[in-house]
Formats: structure tokens, sequence, C-alpha cells
């Protein structure tokens, strides 16, 4: 009889944590919603069962706690109570109780010495004087215990029953439902599949093995024999790999309670959307996302989505909007977290970094709002004025980047000032078997996940030769025009180098980061499904290595890690603390080197224009009976936002303006949170040229003409454009959000 | 003081060390190695233990004596530590022995260098000084983590 209760016991834990995190999300959503009829049997259903459990299993605590919240939950359906926030706090609190007593149950099979009777008397305190009436169900439940944990969670949340459900339904209800849903699906321990899936990564290793001997074998029944162990291996793979993969939906349960809470504690309206919910990604990628996510989640709602009274000042409304979408792209995992909020305060931010000294100021000032955004994953660079409960303590974003970087997968933010921030995480689909490509360097092998992998270059002979230039230390390669810096893997790793290496040349092109960059190795061998092996602690210092993995014939070869020989080798930057800084020096030796994307443009009837691309917030097309007139100057309403013009023809040419143009062409230019919209008559062309300034300025309101495309092309001076039409434009930068 | 332990023995040169019988894993012989660029001396290689990819420590490195050089090709004594399997790379294997703890004394105060920080004690045998390895301090490896292979580079 003990280990019938034992099991029961073990059971009824599992049920319910599923049951609870169900709870959670139906009590936010029915907050939302209070007159809904499905959530509220939902909600009250799983209440109940979880009381009848318990007073099957003799828990006392439990039951009382549980028979409350089911009465006012009954008095909630009957109308005699209605759904606030401070019952639904309360029925969320009576929710973390049983939680707790869960846990202890789990930890040591008694309910614990905490005191719930708080809990139970506060919820029975929300429209006192009520007299509980759910007895009668209980009695009914009771009757069929066992078989409530098991029904439960299968119906409740697919499938409530119908909305008129009369209130005696949940017990009979269930009782169908029982016997259809249990049969189709069963709980299988994790470290059992743990375990099958280690198995098949070496089965993988073993089939890669035989078919390299194969390959060598003249037999063809082995041959044959090999290859239908190939394609079994591999279907047998896949199909383990399934039974390993959890909707999105596991870790997303929870936001919807954190999301409710911590709008309640800033003080917020946010309702949150969770679309994509069964995306199916690998159990040990789900256990990773889960903090980095929470994390971003937090964030949003703290930071990225302003007050009622801030969104009602800006014209939205009042209650914020969060939206987690998970969908697969590519082999790869996109999760987006966006807000509609106030977007990141770039100008806070970039203050905040010349501040502590990240970037040099006169760089910042350069910095494209995007590269500003990315500031924030520095580590401790928080510019919450307050410290809250919630964030603001200068940990944050950087370990959420870490965090994803560790399992293979990248972050990146995008951000609008006043329309929202959208933080998008990519991240692999599975890390225990991955597709990888390998090479041969200095006689080691070595393996490159193929996510990395763009293309493959072979040089050979003069090419060879002739191919990669040199920039004093760094070796370029010209691909499709573009230079990409060339690392030596047999350099970076210190491998003695071939004797016979001018005559080919094998450059892996990799992407690590934003950025893209060619390895040179001595030899590409083929691509191969690997088993991801970690490292010893001993060996974790270097970062050049992945891990490690076993290669068709048994021996050991090392993963490489794309990002961490980037680092090492100054493609990307090396830490984080420094990397801004010399990614700035880069980019502008690259700029002041090579090459410089260019807006061209034509003002008035003939002259050709450029700016450098960097400069040009956006292009936008305006209709020239939106013209107002403030201050003397021509101005047109942007954004919730007054946008001042500078007619460039008229100002800079003093030309008249070609007529006949239905819309002005505007470009948008965007400096210390201030914007002014330059008109031009027609947007030419995008080109990354080599500017080569020809002649110094010769006019006012332009630094120079160059060549491009072959022709001469005035460089606007956008600075002294502006200054010279407001000259306080540039130190009136405090009137920004 | 007076119970006995057991101890895997084995030699390095003229040396003989014991390590605790129950943290040995296997003995195995020589197996082919994959180096490992940038990692301090210390570390060898990788070896497949079936299917188990584990960190071959070359002991005589570790313990700063000089090299063996290739003609005789090293012995793997398989550890399991809190760090998980590890090997260790020594010259010839020896016996188990049970040792009498009144054998047993802590080094001598003179005892210095990398010896004092690895070896908690010997064992007076007859003709001969058994000297106990701690298995979790000879892998930590002098400062953890950052073998100086990679910190010269990063410096440079």
């Amino acid at each position: 009889m003990a280990s019938d209760d034992d099991d029961v016991m073990r059971e009824f834990l599992i049920e319910s944590r599923d049951n609870l995190n169900q709870l959670d999300r139906d009590l936010v959503a029915l907050e939302q919603n209070p007159r809904d009829p499905k959530l509220l049997g939902a909600i009250f259903r799983c209440v109940h069962t979880i009381k009848g459990t318990a007073g099957f299993l003799g828990l006392v605590k439990l039951e009382s706690l549980t028979h409350v919240g089911e009465s006012q939950l009954s008095r909630l359906r009957d109308g005699g109570l209605s759904l606030d926030t401070e019952l639904t706090s309360k029925l969320l609190a009576m929710v973390d109780a049983i939680r707790r007593i869960l846990a202890s149950l789990e930890a040591n099979g008694s309910e614990g010495g905490e005191d719930f009777s708080n809990v139970v008397h506060e919820l029975s305190q929300v429209g006192a004087g009520s007299t509980p009436r759910a007895a009668a169900a209980s009695t009914r439940a009771s009757v069929t215990p066992e078989l409530l944990p098991r029904a439960a969670p299968a119906h409740a949340p697919a499938a409530p029953v119908a909305p008129d459900a009369p209130l005696a339904a949940p017990a009979e209800a269930l009782g169908k439902a029982a016997a259809g849903v249990a049969d189709t699906a069963i709980r299988v321990d994790v470290a059992l599949l743990d375990r099958v899936m280690n198995l098949v990564g070496e089965l993988v290793l073993a089939r890669n093995q035989i078919i390299q001997y194969g390959l060598s074998s003249k037999d063809a029944g082995f041959v044959n024999a090999s290859q239908r162990l190939n394609l079994l291996t591999t279907e047998l793979q896949a199909g383990v790999m399934k039974t390993r993969m959890q909707p999105i939906g596991n870790v997303w349960n929870r936001f919807p309670r954190i999301v409710r809470d911590l709008a309640n504690v800033c003080g917020k309206q946010v309702t949150l959307e969770l679309d994509g919910t069964e995306t199916e990604l690998d159990r040990s990628i789900i256990e990773a996302i889960k903090d980095p996510l929470t994390h971003a989640v937090r964030n949003a709602v703290d930071h990225g989505i302003e007050t009622q009274a801030a969104r009602l000042a800006a014209g939205k409304s009042a209650t914020g909007h969060l939206l987690l979408r998970a969908y697969h792209e590519g082999g790869q995992v996109n999760i987006e977290v966006s807000d509609d909020g106030g977007g990141l305060p770039v100008e806070k931010i970039r203050a905040r970094a010349v501040e502590r000294g990240v970037v040099t100021a006169e760089r910042a000032a350069r910095m494209s709002e995007r590269e500003v955004a990315h500031l924030i994953f520095l580590p401790g660079f928080s510019t919450a004025e307050q410290v809250t409960n919630v964030s603001g303590r200068g940990v944050g974003m950087d370990v959420v980047k870490t965090n994803i970087e560790k399992i293979g997968g990248t972050v990146d933010i995008s951000s609008r000032v006043g329309v929202g921030t959208t933080l998008k995480i990519k991240i692999p689909l599975t890390l225990a078997i991955i597709p990888a490509l390998v090479v041969t360097s200095g006689g080691e092998r070595f393996a490159i996940p193929q996510v990395s992998l763009l293309e493959l270059v072979r040089l050979e002979g003069a090419q060879a030769r002739r191919g990669v230039e040199s920039l004093q230390d760094t070796h370029v390669y010209r691909l499709r025009g573009n230079l990409l810096p060339l690392v030596f893997l047999n350099r970076a790793l210190r491998l003695p180098s071939p004797e016979v290496g001018e005559d080919v040349c094998n450059i892996v092109v990799l992407q690590a980061d934003d950025r893209q960059f060619g390895l040179v190795v001595d030899g590409i061998n083929d691509t191969e499904e690997i088993v991801v092996k970690p490292l010893g602690k001993e060996l974790k210092g270097i970062s050049s290595f992945a891990g490690a993995t076993i290669m068709g014939d048994g021996r050991v070869a090392l993963i490489l890690d794309v990002l961490g020989i980037a680092q090492r080798a100054n493609v990307v930057s090396p830490t984080r603390d420094r990397a801004l800084v010399e990614k700035t020096q880069q980019q502008q030796q690259q700029q002041a080197d090579t090459r410089e994307a260019l807006l061209l443009f034509r003002v008035g009837a003939s002259t050709r224009m450029a700016i450098p691309l960097s400069m040009v917030a956006r292009l936008e097309e305006i209709a020239p009976e939106k013209i107002e007139r403030a201050a003397g100057r021509e101005v047109v309403q942007y954004r919730g936002a007054i946008l001042p013009l500078v007619m460039l023809s008229r100002d800079l040419l003093r030309e008249p303006r070609v007529a006949g143009a239905d819309t002005l062409l505007v470009i948008v230019y965007s400096e210390m949170g201030r914007s002014v919209g330059i008109v031009v008559e027609q947007i030419l062309d995008i080109v990354e040229e080599t500017v080569t300034v020809r002649s110094r300025a010769s006019r006012e309101g332009v630094t120079g003409s160059a060549v491009v495309q072959g022709r001469v092309t005035d460089l606007l001076d956008v600075h002294g454009v502006i200054r010279r039409f407001d000259a306080s434009f540039f130190e009136r930068n405090d009137t920004a959000a | 003081m007076t119970d006995t332990r057991q101890l895997c023995t084995f030699a390095l040169g003229s040396l003989l060390f014991g390590v605790e019988v129950v943290n040995v894993q296997e003995v195995i012989r020589c197996q082919e190695m994959t180096k490992i660029p940038l990692a301090s001396a210390m570390v060898r290689g990788l070896i497949n233990l079936r299917g188990q990819i584990v960190t071959a420590i070359d002991l005589r490195a570790r313990l700063e004596l000089p090299g063996l050089g290739d003609e005789q090709p090293p012995m793997n004594v398989v550890l399991r530590t809190s760090e998980g399997v590890v090997s260790l790379l020594v010259d010839e294997i020896g016996d188990v022995l049970e040792l009498d703890g009144s054998d047993f004394e802590r080094p001598p105060e003179t005892l210095s260098g990398v010896f004092r920080d690895v070896v908690p004690g010997v064992y007076k045998l007859e003709g001969r000084l058994l000297l106990v390895l701690d298995v979790e301090r000879i892998i930590a490896l002098g400062a953890p983590g950052e073998p100086s292979g990679v910190a010269a580079t990063v410096a440079a």
C-alpha cells in the first residue's frame, strides 16, 4: 500500500506542476477577461483536482488551502463575486503557497512547517461573509480521486468543457476524458532520454567509422550493409532528437505571471502576447534560454514600456504591449521579445558610454543608433536612473548575451525611439549533434560548426600568390570586391606551417558576430555530423576551442570556436569590455583606408551630392502641403515631433526648387536625439566607394568634391549646413528624451 | 592513522608514486593522442576512451621533471576526479599495495616546490619511499583555466 501511495504521490507532484503553471497563466488571462466561463471552468477544475487528491492523500494544509480557493472560484462563477486585481493577487498567492507545499512534499515527503493560514485567511476575506459552496462538487470528485490528476492536465488546457458547463460538471467531464487521453502519451524520465541521446551520439560515431571503413572495402555486401546502417542511424537520430524536443511554451508558461506581477509593481499596464508557443527546441536549449529570456522580458516591462501617463502623453494607448515570438528559420530558432515602449534612450546610452570611457565622445557622436543600441550589451552597462527591485543594477543584457552565445546563439537588438524595442535571439535547434566541416592544419584535424560557415574559397597557383594581399601585418582577400580579413589557422594555433603552402590557399569564410573573416587552412576534408563533447575544465581557458569530438577513425578532433578565434585574431574585439573601443578604431580605420557607403542624390537641376550613409537616419517622402511654417522656418510634423526642413536647392545653391514634384524627398538626419530633414530633388543611388577628396571645400556647405561613379560629386557638409541654419542644433541636446 | 590504505603505484624514473585505488578507473596502454594547440605543456592531448574524451596530463611536466623522450611510450592511469575523468601519463605501472598507517609520515618541511603542493605524505617502504599524490591538486594545473600559452598570446 505504501508504495501505491508513493506512486500516486509522484504522479500527483508531476501533474500538479504542469497544472500550476497553467493556473498562473489562466488566472492572469482571466484577470484580463473576467467573464470568460471557459477559463474560469479550467481554473476551477484545476484547483478542484488538487484539492481532491490532497484529500485522498491526507494532505491537510493543501486541502484547506485549495478548499478556500475553490470556494472563492465557485462564487466567482455564480457571479457572487467579481474578479479584480486584489482577488487575482490572492488567488496567485494561493498558487504560490500550493507550489511551496508541493516543493516540500517533493523534497522530504511532508507538507513542511510553513504556515499558510494567512493566505487562507486573506483569500477567504475577499467578499467576506460567504459560505463555501463547493462541498457538493468535492465529495463527488473524491469518489475517483486517482483518476483526477492524470486526466486534468491533458484535458484542462487543451479543451475546456463547454462554456456553459454547469457547476458540478468537472468531475464527470474529467472522468470521461481520462479514458481517452491517458493512453496516447507516456511520461519518460529525462535522465533516460539523455542516456538514449548519448547512445545515439555514440552510434553516430560508430556509423561514421564503419562508413569510412566501407569506403576502402571492396566487399559489396559490407558496403550495402553499411549504407543501410547509415540510413537507419540518421533516422534514429532524428527520431530521438524529436523526443527531446519541447515546445518553447514550456518556458513561456511563466511569463504571463511574471509580466503581470511586474507590471503591477511598476504601476504599468502590460498585455503579453505569445506567438509560436508550439515552436520546438531541444530540452537542453530550453533549459539554457530560460534565464536569459526571463531577464529580457523583465527588462522590457521595467525599462521598455513606459508608465501609463507617459504613454498617454506620447499618444499611445495606456496599455503597453509585449510580444514574444518564436519561429524556425534556416535550421535555427528565432525568438523575439518586442515591446511598444519608448525605445532605447539612445542619447542617454551615448552619454553614459562616453562618461564611462567606453567610447570617445567624438566616436560616440558618429555612432549610428544601431551601434549605440548594442552598447547595452557591455558588462555593467545600465542607464536606469533608479535601481529598482527588478532591474537597473547593471547586470543584465550582457548576461543575456553571454548566456545565449554560450549555446551558440546570437543576440541582436533594434530600437526606435518612441516606437519600441525588439530583442532578437537566434539559437541552434540542438546542441548535441551538429553538422561540421572538417579541416586540416598543421597535421591536425579540426571541426568547424557549419552554422558559422558561409562559403569555401580555393585559390590555386598564381591566384594563391596574388589573391592574398597584405596591409602591414594583416592579410586580406578580395571577396567579390569586399576586403575579407584573413586568419591563418596555423599561426593562430601556433602549429607548424606546411612546407609547400604557396600554391594552394584554402579559405573558409566564416561569420563571427556581425563580421566575416576568412580562415586559411591547409586542407578541407569533408562535412560530418559530429557529437559535441565538452572539454575538461583544465582546457576551458582556451577560447579557440568549443569542444571536442570523435572522428570516423576513432581519433579525437577539436571543434573550433569561431567567435573565440575571431576574437583572438582581433577580427572581432577580444573582450567585450574593450570591445567597442577597438571595434571603433577598426571601423574608423576601415573607413579611412577603404570604402564608405555613400548616399548619392541630386540637388536642384543637376548638382550631384553625397553624404555618408551612416549619417542618414531615414529617407521619407512628404507631401508638399504638409509643410507648415514655425518660427520663420519650414517644418513638418513627423513621428509626433516637429522636423525642421532644409531646402538644399534654395538654401545652399540658391536655385529655385524644381517645380512639379508631387512629393518632397527628405533625408532625415538625426543626432543627439534631434532630427533635421534635408530636402533633395532625387535620390540617385547608394554606392560603396573609396572616397578620395579631389578638391578641398570651395563653397560653403560642401566639404569637398570627389569622383564617384566616374562623375564629380560634391560631399555635403551636413554639420555645416545644419549649423548655418540652426546655430544651436548641436548644443541643445538636453531636450532629448 | 592505523588503518590501511590501498594505493595504486606507478613510477616516474626512480620515483615511486601512489594514488588511492578507488580513484583509479583503469590503466591502459599508450593511446593515440590528439594534441591541443595553445594548451599548457602539462596537457599532452586528448584520448578517446571508448567514446569518452579524456584529457591526458603529462605527469612529468606537471611535477617539473625532465621529459622522457619518445622511445618509451607512457602508460595512462585513468582517474575519476571531481572534474571528470582525467588520465595521468606515467612511465611504468607498479602493483596495488596495501599500506599500513604506521608507515605513513607527512613530508619533511624541507620538501619544496611543486612536490610540496601535491604530495600530502610519504609511505616508508623497505628500501624505498612511496609518494602519495593528491589527485585533485594534480589536476588543478597551477592557475586553472589560464594555461601559460594562452596568456602569452593574448598579451602579444
